[in-house]
């Protein structure tokens, strides 16, 4: 039976030649991830089973990147359990608060190979699945029992195919691309499925590209979101993977639940509005919403491509004293790649503030938290109400617009701000 | 075993961080957790709920974040069960991992907040006490409902790990 990404590779990891959407299979995890946000409860439930050891320290990642360098007594309690544990455990795949975060780091440090299965504690987990991985975010309970049996069970999603075709015009990023498939889905479009990007505009991406559209597969409720392994893929992996894998495609014939054609030759960019990631418009319907802080960041826009993007618009201008910019590198790899190309000094001499990599204000700990009436536009992946301070408006979109705006003192095309001068 | 409790009505997509903030994340105890249930929504909630009641949702309860301390805060405030048209995956599966019984079932239209609910976990019935109308949920499936037998995930692995 011709299957889907998803399906051959939980075939293959349950033993069986093929599987149905459906059906309950219980696998082998080859890669389980923990960071300091819902890394202690795991710990509490995996302690509360009487075990002394998990399953196999080499399988298990921990990472620092929700709220680094510490800010407050209890999060730091929390990095030392998880430094402690990673000791204890003899855990080699220990990433303290100078690395990143986590999404970023599997990838970069080999964590991440295709046609594996990997669970983290995070919801962005998905991100993964760019490498063609069956990469997604569970429960600290679920990651205890994992700790303590390395095995796991899932429902075999249905698959929906989106394809993407077209000519990409001028200002449209990846985060363009995700919020208008996030428009026509919905952010429950895509519950329990297993999302699979492809077509050309997807093929000719690079692999940090292809994370941003993964990482938002979880906003549509997706199990997974994925990118079938090619060319990109193995040139990505070629000096980070430590060990073999086997790059699973899906078949060509295999059976989707729906495929979805998107053209983006006309698309705009895109922005999500308050409070809802699918509450997106064309950038036109929100031109001039003052904004007070414009934040280039997170696991979804964080990357080198998305640095690059934002310091080209900021370059030799100045973000007017209304505008709290802040840029935040995804990992010090991305940061020292910033570094090199001048992209740091670009960012700061056009009056932004950049901060180390860590997840930063995103989900509401440190870095950049709004009052109550303030408007933030930001490239992360949530705008719900409250997630980065109670009763503060928050609009998404590309690094590109970000910038923009940022230097604007408002929402604004790209494009207009060049007319401008 | 039917539960009984009051009826807590909401809309559809109360999200993870409408249910817990994010910035009590650095809480593990699940007494402290509901300190801050649904604070989100209502910062007086927790100050209004009594431990049994029940929350009757509508689309996609749950969605967002995959962080437990979610469902957590709420059995932690006494929230008896969940009642939802549908749900996002990961609170679901966080919830029933967690011992907090939830139920896919469209009955939010018959509930006022308040009204008495009575539910059966076994056989799916939400019963509106006050009106008497009645909904009927999916059944929760015997893999998952294994897990609610069992009072949690880790007592279900409790006893299947090998002794000694």
């Amino acid at each position: 039976m011709a299957m889907t990404l998803s399906e051959k590779i939980l075939a293959r990891a349950a033993g069986r030649a093929e599987v149905s959407p459906g059906e309950i299979v219980e696998v082998p995890v080859d890669v389980a991830m923990i960071h300091e946000g819902t890394g202690p409860l795991a710990l509490k439930s995996f302690r509360s089973l009487g075990l002394e050891k998990v399953w196999d320290p080499s399988k298990v990642v921990v990472i620092l990147d929700h709220y680094a360098p510490s800010p407050s007594e209890a999060a730091a309690e929390n990095q030392k359990m998880l430094r402690d544990f990673a000791k204890e455990q003899g855990i080699a795949a220990f990433y303290d608060i100078d690395q990143g975060i986590c999404h970023q780091v599997l990838p970069e440090k080999g964590h991440a190979l295709p046609g594996q299965i990997l669970v983290g504690t995070d919801s962005h987990t998905c991100t993964a699945g760019a490498l063609g991985v069956f990469a997604t975010g569970i429960g600290s309970t679920e990651m205890a029992g994992v700790f303590a049996t390395g095995r796991i069970w899932f429902k075999v999603p249905e698959s929906l195919k989106l394809v993407y075709r077209g000519s990409i015009p001028p200002y449209i990023t990846p985060m363009d691309i995700i919020l208008a498939t996030m428009k026509r889905l919905t952010s429950e479009g895509g519950n329990y499925k297993a999302l699979e990007f492809a077509g050309p505009v997807v093929e000719a991406m690079t692999v940090g590209q292809r994370m941003t559209l993964c990482n938002m597969a979880i906003e549509m409720g997706g199990k997974v979101g994925m990118v079938a392994p090619d060319a990109v893929t193995l040139a990505y992996l070629r000096d980070r993977a430590k060990e073999p894998f086997q790059a699973l495609a899906p078949d060509a014939d295999a059976t989707y639940e729906e495929t979805i054609e998107f053209d983006i030759s006309r698309l705009v960019p895109q922005v999500a509005c308050p409070h809802s990631v699918d509450n997106v418009r064309d950038i036109g319907e929100v031109e001039g919403t003052t904004i007070h802080q414009a934040f280039l960041g997170t696991c979804t826009n964080g990357r080198l491509e998305d640095l690059r993007l934002g310091a080209a618009v900021v370059k030799g201008k100045k973000i007017p004293p209304s505008v709290r910019m802040i840029v935040i590198p995804a990992s010090r790899e991305v940061f020292l790649g910033a570094l090199k190309e001048g992209l740091v000094q670009t960012f700061v001499e056009a009056g932004a503030i950049v901060a180390n990599p860590n997840c930063g204000p995103c989900c509401g700990n440190h870095q950049g938290i709004l009052a109550p009436g303030e408007v933030c536009l930001s490239t992360a992946n949530r705008n719900f109400s409250g997630r980065m301070g109670r009763g503060a408006q928050l609009y998404l979109a590309s690094p590109q617009v970000v910038a923009a705006s940022a230097v604007a003192g408002r929402i604004v095309h790209p494009a207009r701000l060049w007319q401008a001068g | 075993m039917p539960i009984t409790g009051r009826a807590w009505v909401f809309g559809d997509k109360v999200d993870t961080d409408v249910i817990l903030p994010g910035k009590y994340l650095v809480l593990s105890d699940e007494g402290e957790l509901g300190k801050h249930a649904l604070e989100g929504f209502d910062p007086g909630f927790v100050t209004k709920v009594q431990p049994g009641d029940i929350i009757v949702g509508g689309r996609y309860f749950g969605c967002g974040s995959s962080r437990e301390q979610a469902p957590v805060a709420l059995k932690g405030v006494g929230i008896a069960a969940v009642v939802a048209e549908t749900f996002a995956r990961i609170f679901y599966r966080n919830a029933l991992n967690i011992g907090l019984p939830a139920l896919e079932c469209r009955a939010r239209h018959l509930f006022q907040d308040g009204d008495p609910v009575s539910l059966n976990l076994e056989t799916g019935e939400i019963r509106n006490l006050r009106t008497g109308q009645m909904a009927q949920a999916k059944p929760i499936p015997p893999f998952m409902m294994d897990i609610i037998a069992a009072g949690g995930l880790m007592n279900k692995i409790r006893v299947s790990l090998p002794k000694g």
